[in-house]
Order: C-alpha cells, then structure tokens, then sequence
C-alpha cells in the first residue's frame, strides 16, 4: 500500500493566504510515500512545507510558479503504475478531456494527474486515469467559477489504485473515492 | 596574592573554631551526661566564646555558628528538666547572667528564656522583652545578626499569637508583632552599619558579604506575615507604617531594595491592593540609587497575576484606583530619575501594560493612555538605537495584540501608530511583521477602508522605502519573505458590501503603488485577484438598477485593473503582466463586456510583441493567449477574426520549428468550440493542421540536413492525435484518407533507414493505433465512424 498525495493550484500568496486549517491537520508527515504536485504553489515557502510532508516531491511548472526550474511535465513509475503530471495550461483546449488523453498517451502513462482548471475531476478512459485534483486552497479561477479546496490520495495496491478525494465544502471536509483497476501489469 | 592569603587565612581561622568548638564540646557533654550543672555552663560559655571572633565573613561564620546552635540545642534538653540539675527556671534565668563575655551570657540568656516561656511561669511578653532589649549589648554587625537570628528562631514557635497555647492574660498577637518589628529594627541598624565597615575599596566585598545575610533580616517579615493575628487593619495601620519606617529611614540603598521586594513577596496581594497609596508614597522617598523600576515591575507582577488567578477581586482593583495610582508613581519615578536610561522607563510601560490588560481589559483608554505615556518619554529624542530598549518597545506593542487576539482593537488606540514612529526603521519592520503575524494567526478580517488605512500606517516600514533607507540594502530572501507576508496580509482586507470592498481596494492601491519597482511584483498580484473576485461577486448580483448611479460596477473595477497592471510597466515585469491582463480579459467576457475584453487582449498581445523576448517566455505565453482566446464567446466575428489571426501569426513564428508546430496546432482550437453557438469551422481547423504538418515536415528536414539522421516522428503523431480529435468531432473536412495518409507517413518515417529509434516516441505512436483499435472496436457510431480506417 502506497500512498500518493496529488494537489496542487495552491497559488500563495497571490490567490490565497494559505491551506486551509483543516487540511493543514491531516497532512501529517511521515505518513505519506510520494507527492506529486501539479504546479503554481508559488513560492519557495510553500516548496518547502509540502517537502516536510514527504520528502519524495515531483512539481511540474505552473504559469506563476517563482521557481522556473520546474520541468513542463514529469514522469515516474510508482509499484504497477506509471504516472506523469504536468500543469495543464499547455493542454488545449484547457480542462478537455480528449487532448488531455492524447498527453497520456504522449507521456505512455497509466495515470496523468494535471492541474490549471482547479476543479476536481478523474475520469476513466482508453488509456488510463486523468485525474485533476483541484485547487488546495480553493483559490479564484477564471475558469471554474465554484471552488472548493481539494485534493486527491491515492492508495495504490498492486494493480489497483483507489483515488480519494478530499473536498472542504461549507467548513466540513468531505471524502469520496473511486476504484481503478489495471487490466494489465505494466511492461518493463 | 594577598587574597588568596585571606581565604587561605579564613579557612584556618574557622577550622581553629571549629576546633574549638568540638574542644568545649567534649567536655560539655561530660558535664551533661554527670548532671553537672556547673561544669555545663562552663563550658558552654567557653564554646560560645567561639562565636566571638570578629575574623570570619559571613559565610564562614554561619558554620561556626551552625555547630555551636547544634549543641545549645543539646544544652536546652538538659535545661528543660529541672530534675536533672535542680535548679527552677526563674533561677536559671538569673544563673546564666553571670557569664563572664556577653556574647556567650546572651546566647545562654535566649536558651533559657525559651525554656522559661515553655514554662508558662511568665508572661511570654515579658521574656520576649527582656530579651529583644539585653541583644542590645551585642553591637558588631555580623555576631549581633546571628545572635538576633538566634533569638528569632528558638521564639519562632513561642509566639503568643491567637489561638497558641501563649495566648492569655496580657499576652497577645500584638505583643507578638511588637517584639518581632523591634527585633527587625535592631537587626536591620546592624546590618546597614557593615556598610561603614569597610573601605572605599572594600566595597564590592563587602556587598557581597551583607548580601550573604539579607536573608537573615528578611525572615523578620516573613514571621510577621505568618502571625494569624495580623490582618489587613492590623498590617496597614501598625505593621506597615512601622516597616516603612524603618525602611526609607535607614537610607541604605541596598537594604531598601532588598526589603521593599521583601514586602512585596511576602505579604499577601490583597494586602497590597488595599495599601497601594502608603506602598507606593514610600518610594519617592528611598534613596536615589535604588532600582525602583524593578521593584515596582514585580509589584505590578504580582497584582497582575493576581487579578488573572481571582478574577472576582477586579471590581477591588477599580474601587482603589490601582491604575490611576501606579500610573502617577511610574510617572513621578522617572520624573524624580534624571538619569535613568531610557530602556528603564519603558520597561515600567510594559509592566504597567501587561496590569492594565490583566486587570482592565475592557478599559482601552487606560491602555492608550500607557502608550501615550510611553511617546511623550520618547519624544523630543533621537529615533531609539538601544537595542534592549527597542525590545522594550517592541514587546510594549506586541503585549495588546496577544491579549486582544485583534488587530482591529489595536487599531483603535491613538497613540499606538505614535509609539512605532520613534522605532528605527528596522524595528519597525519587525513590528510591521508582529502586526500581520497576529492578523494572519486570529484570521481576524479587517473590513472598512478607514481601519485599512490605520493598519497600513502601521505597516508602511514594508510597504515602502523608509527614510534613509533603500530595498538595495537588504538581503533578498528577508525582502522576498516580507513582501509574501504582506501579500497574504490582503487577502484578509474583506467587505461584504462591493462599495466598500472597492473603497478598500483604492485605498491599498494609493498605498502599494507608491512602494516601488522591487515590491509592485509581489503586491499586485493579490490586488488584482482581490478585484476579479470582487467582478465575479457583483456580476453574480442581480442586474442593476436602471438609472442609478453605483459606484461599484465591474467597468469601474476594470478601469483601475488596467491602472494596476499597467504600473507593472516600471518593474518592468511583462510576463506577468501579460498573464494578468489575460485573467482580467476572461473576466470582463463572463460581464458581456466586449470592448474590454478586446483591450485587455490588446494589451497583452503588445506586450507580447514589444516585452516577451525570451523564446521559452514566448512559448508559455502564446499558449496561455491561445487558451483564453479559444474560451471567449464575447467577440463578434471581427474583432474575433483579428485576434485569431494574430495568434496563429505569432504562432508560426516561434522560433523553434517543434514550438511553431505544436503553436500552429493549437489554433486549429480557435475554430472548433463545442458549446452549442460555439463557432465550428473546419475549414479553418483544416488548415491550421496542414500548416503545422508542413511545419512539421520542414523541421524533419532541418534534422536531416544538420544532423544526418531523421528526427523524432514526435510531431507528426501529435498531429495525428488532433486530426482524430476532430474527426471524433464529426468535421467534414477531416476523412479518413487523411487520417490514414498520416498513419502510413509516420510508418515510413520510422522504418527508414536513416531514423534513429526513439523510445518515446515509438510508445506514442503504439498507444494511439492502440486508441484507434479501441474506438473501431466500440461498435456503434463511432465504431463505423473508425472502420474504413486500416491498421
């Protein structure tokens, strides 16, 4: 059982202060194998926060990330899966699902968590997952008019991976999952 | 030398006494253990002899004096039973004064007398007296305190005090307290006289030394507040006055501090609460060198804690003015010290401050009047250098932020921005960063335009360059971290009502755009978004009121969007300009506003042209103007027309063939939106495609050319996946042949013998025949769609 956090669009401090309290509370370190974050954090403070949940970070670069070194996109193979992340605000149109596909099949990965829309979704297709984890700290969007704070967990477990995801809607943080399940074992 | 000759010379001395001591010991216990009465006070006035040397310091004379105590002690038992040496204790009494040094013959005196009180055979006052009186003879400082200690101990539980067994006839707590402060007087004479003991240079020995036996005067008073017959009437009207007395009379500095905190901490709060005027009235009159900054923090101490553990006396402290009364003594205290440095003043401010938040919380007028206490010490003076002082200062300002736990409350206190002006620029920033740190950590929302302004007066140290001061100075990362801090700082200015969240929003603005081109980067940003929220908020209204002129509309907050962004021109900062002109366009689309929307892509696509240099810069921006320009529904079809074709213009003109490419491919999206009155011209997706498969092919050419091999087949498989994109769409312009034309390119691409074999690629390529196996294998209407497609 490993365990997966995927957040991002946090956009500190331009959009938003900080975490929310709640959130802060549950993200407890040592308690987490990975993070993947999908970009726009913005700055050094925050790099350095999601370092002390888990030391394993992978950031793609969001359009006001400070720290430009960022990679466009990153991939990286965890247990059974392979999984890649990039921000998203190169996928046009933003937030489709078919060109986001066809950046799954580009990186060949499993599941692709990307980010830019801050509205959580994960949609099941041909090629595998496209997971969207939202905004963490449910900062203004252009794009998405309703945002809650969000972010995802995944547990992966061989060849399955339930995708948790946390929403704070009205001060009360609530949690919903979805099964996935690889057909095939990956190839080496 | 000569002092290490001294010590040496002491510990010789004492271990001689000591010597002594056990000498005489030996055969006193002789004398006891044969009853031999005689022969007992013989001896033990030869022991007591011992106490007589004038040669010990205090330290090394308390072990002399401990071992001869030890064996007094053995003397009483023998003493007490008059069946072991026959004589009654009133004989006794008179026996032992024939001692022949008056040291021994009042040591022996007090051991008896004890024995005589026990006896009851006499009124215990009376003994008491005598006793208190006889110690008189004893006029060396050091041997006189330990005899008077003596005599304080073994009367300790001989007092006839209310409900002990020497309460009675004519013998009450009052007679108990008499001897106790005649006692402490007499005790008190001595010990100030060591002082004129020595020499001038002797002095800080000699300190030391009498130091060593405050202890010994102190207890007095601690007995004193022990003695159940001395309530609050008793200890204001008899003990006080006679303390204080003998306190501000003896005008030894070091006894005055030393028994002025004495009274403090031994007697109790309420106590002090109802004697404060007589407390305080005392030191003015002490002498000029005693540090009564000190000792009236701890009283100040005291009371507060007191007020915060019972908290139903505080209608007490208000019935006795206790802030009216402190606050006169502290001003006439450094009235009265010339001298004093500064750092001692406002150090009284603060105790004065923590005692008015404990114990008046609610009275912001007593709290704004320490602060203007405090800034009319520091005015007329030099801003403050001290650096103890400023810490001072800085814990003077950050005291009613804990206790109040909100901003807005400080805010109120006049005097509070007046004290932070005579801080150095420095402190000032440090305080500017207490103020937001305590915002932030309550979550407290700061709402009108007014209180904004106050907190920003409060802040200004961050917010712009300080007299004397330049950004230049300081080391970046501290700079980047303040002006985070003050980023986060805005998005805690909120109003629900959008006339004065814009009233907020100009007065941040009046205030951030004068901080200059190394801040504008960090504090625009959260200005902006703070302004598209509020578009968002008032477009989600209800439609306005037809003829009436509101202040807040989005038009109006578009107009000073454009202000702010426009300021980032000095920084200069393009890149994020641009983005921000982007979020701005989106917003003014979602308000049916064309014309601004169509400026705000104007300036950002002049920025691009004029600003944008760096090619990788270009790449990210010409997507983020492409991303927004595919979402906007609110031009009409020329001004539609115009910005699509400068987009695809820019587009082709990267300067990398893979970026001008993948560019070029994502306008054929400007053509395509799938909302129901989205525009659909597959004409125009056709050949955006085509552009960019020619791109394409040209940049396969370049890498034969330059490197000999054929490039990656990258490219071509991304166009593939967009010309199946639209195909699942149902564009008519897109068929099948096209679709399988490419699929045999890219084959022979791969298979020719100058390719070079690229993993990557290789993978995308099998993954999308793999999709487009599973899409002809649904069945239905995308599966006949898919058929005539071969693999």
């Amino acid at each position: 059982m490993v365990l997966v956090l995927a957040l991002g669009d946090l956009h500190i401090p331009h959009r938003a202060a900080d975490l929310p309290p709640k959130f802060k509370s549950m993200l407890v370190p040592g308690k987490i194998q990975h993070v993947i974050c999908t970009g726009n954090l913005c700055v050094k403070e925050v790099h350095d926060y999601l370092k002390t949940v888990c030391p394993d970070l992978h950031i793609a670069l969001g359009e006001y990330d400070e720290e430009t070194r960022y990679p466009e996109t990153k991939t990286l193979t965890i247990g059974q899966f392979k999984l890649g992340v990039g921000h998203g605000h190169q996928v046009i149109p933003w937030g489709d699902l078919d060109s986001l596909a066809m950046l799954q099949r580009q990186l060949d990965v499993d599941i692709l968590v990307t980010g830019h829309t801050h509205q959580f979704t994960a949609y099941k297709h041909e090629a595998g997952v496209v997971i969207n984890p939202g905004s963490a700290t449910g900062s203004y969007s252009s794009i998405n008019y309703d945002v809650n704070p969000s972010f995802v967990l995944m547990d992966i477990d061989g060849l399955r991976v339930v995708v948790y995801v946390y929403e704070l809607i009205d001060g009360e943080v609530k949690v919903d999952k979805i099964d996935f399940k690889k057909t095939t074992a990956s190839s080496t | 030398m000569l002092i290490a000759n001294g010590i040496e010379d002491e510990d010789k001395w004492l271990a001689e006494g000591i010597a002594g001591i056990q000498h005489s010991a030996f055969y006193l216990h002789r004398a006891l253990d044969s009853n031999n009465l005689r022969e007992a006070l013989k001896y033990s006035a030869q022991l007591l002899s011992e106490l007589r040397t004038s040669r010990l310091s205090p330290h090394k004379y308390y072990e002399l004096y401990m071992r001869a105590f030890d064996e007094l002690r053995r003397l009483e038992m023998f003493f007490k039973d008059e069946n072991r040496h026959g004589c009654p204790v009133v004989d006794l009494y008179e026996l032992v004064q024939h001692a022949g040094n008056i040291l021994p013959r009042l040591y022996l005196l007090c051991t008896v007398g004890s024995i005589y009180i026990k006896s009851k055979e006499t009124p215990a006052k009376d003994v008491l007296k005598d006793l208190v009186e006889m110690c008189r003879g004893v006029q060396h400082p050091i041997r006189g305190l330990f005899l008077r200690s003596y005599l304080a101990q073994i009367s300790r539980d001989k007092l006839p005090d209310i409900a002990s067994d020497y309460e009675g006839e004519g013998d009450t707590f009052m007679d108990a307290v008499e001897f106790v402060l005649q006692n402490f007087a007499e005790m008190n004479k001595l010990w100030v006289r060591m002082q004129h003991q020595g020499s001038l240079r002797e002095k800080e020995k000699l300190d030391k030394e009498r130091n060593e036996l405050r202890d010994l005067v102190g207890k007095n008073l601690h007995v004193l507040s022990q003695i159940e017959g001395v309530d609050l009437d008793i200890y204001r009207d008899t003990v006080l006055p006679k303390v204080l007395e003998q306190v501000v009379n003896c005008k030894d500095e070091l006894a005055q501090y030393y028994l002025m905190d004495c009274i403090i901490q031994v007697f109790p709060d309420e106590y002090h609460l109802q004697t404060l005027e007589t407390l305080l009235g005392a030191f003015p009159q002490l002498q000029s060198a005693v540090d009564i900054k000190t000792v009236l923090s701890r009283l100040m101490e005291r009371l507060s804690n007191y007020a915060a553990s019972s908290p139903e006396v505080l209608p007490d402290f208000l019935q006795v003015e206790a802030f009216t009364k402190l606050s006169n003594a502290i001003g006439k205290v450094i009235e009265a010290q010339v001298d004093m440095p500064i750092v001692g003043a406002i150090t009284l401010y603060v105790s004065l401050l923590t005692f008015t938040l404990h114990v008046h919380p609610d009275r912001l007028d007593y709290v704004d009047q320490v602060l203007g206490a405090c800034v009319k010490k520091l005015s007329g003076k030099a801003k403050l250098q001290d650096s103890r002082a400023t810490k001072q200062v800085v814990a003077l300002l950050s005291t009613p932020l804990e206790k109040y736990n909100n901003i807005v409350t400080a805010l109120t206190l006049s005097n509070y921005p007046r004290v932070m002006d005579h801080l150095d620029a420095a402190t000032n920033k440090v305080m500017a960063i207490v103020i937001i740190q305590s915002i932030m950590k309550n979550n407290t929302c700061v709402s009108t335009s007014d209180k904004v302004e106050v907190l920003f007066e409060l802040i200004k140290g961050l917010i712009k360059d300080m007299d004397g001061t330049s950004t230049d100075e300081l080391d970046e990362e501290d700079f980047k971290e303040e002006q985070n801090s003050v980023a986060r700082l805005m998005h805690m200015l909120y109003n629900d009502d959008p006339e004065e969240m814009l009233n907020i929003m100009n007065t941040v603005w009046k205030y951030i755009m004068a901080g200059g081109s190394k801040r504008l980067p960090f504090t625009v940003p959260p200005l902006v978004f703070s302004a598209l929220k509020l578009v968002r908020r008032l477009h989600g209204q209800d439609g306005d009121v037809a003829g009436e002129e509101v202040p807040a509309t989005p038009k109006k907050i578009f107009q000073l969007l454009n202000q702010i962004i426009e300021a980032l021109s000095v920084v200069p900062a393009p890149e994020l300009a641009l983005r921000l002109y982007l979020q701005c366009a989106e917003a003014a689309n979602d308000c049916d506003l064309e014309p601004v929307t169509y400026e705000f892509f104007t300036q950002a696509f002049v920025l691009y042209e004029e600003e944008v240099a760096d090619s990788k810069a270009q790449v990210t921006a010409i997507h983020l103007i492409i991303g927004t320009l595919q979402r906007m529904n609110v031009f009409g079809v020329e001004n539609r027309d115009t910005l699509t074709h400068k987009a695809t213009g820019y587009s082709a003109k990267l300067l990398k063939k893979p970026d001008q490419c993948r560019a070029v491919y994502a306008c054929s999206h400007l053509f395509w939106v799938d909302d129901q009155d989205g525009i659909k011209d597959g004409e125009r997706v056709l050949l955006c495609l085509k552009r960019s498969l020619r791109i394409a092919n040209a940049a396969q050419q370049m890498v034969n050319v330059t490197r000999g091999s054929s490039g990656p087949v990258t490219l071509f498989v991304e166009i593939l996946n967009k010309y199946l994109y639209f195909f699942e769409k149902g564009s008519p312009q897109i068929t099948t042949a096209a679709i399988q034309g490419l699929i045999e390119l890219i084959k022979t691409e791969m298979q020719s013998d100058s390719s070079t074999s690229n993993p990557a690629s290789d993978a995308f390529f099998a993954s999308t025949l793999r999709y487009i196996q599973f899409q002809k294998q649904k069945g239905g209407a995308m599966g006949e769609k898919y058929d005539p497609i071969k693999l």
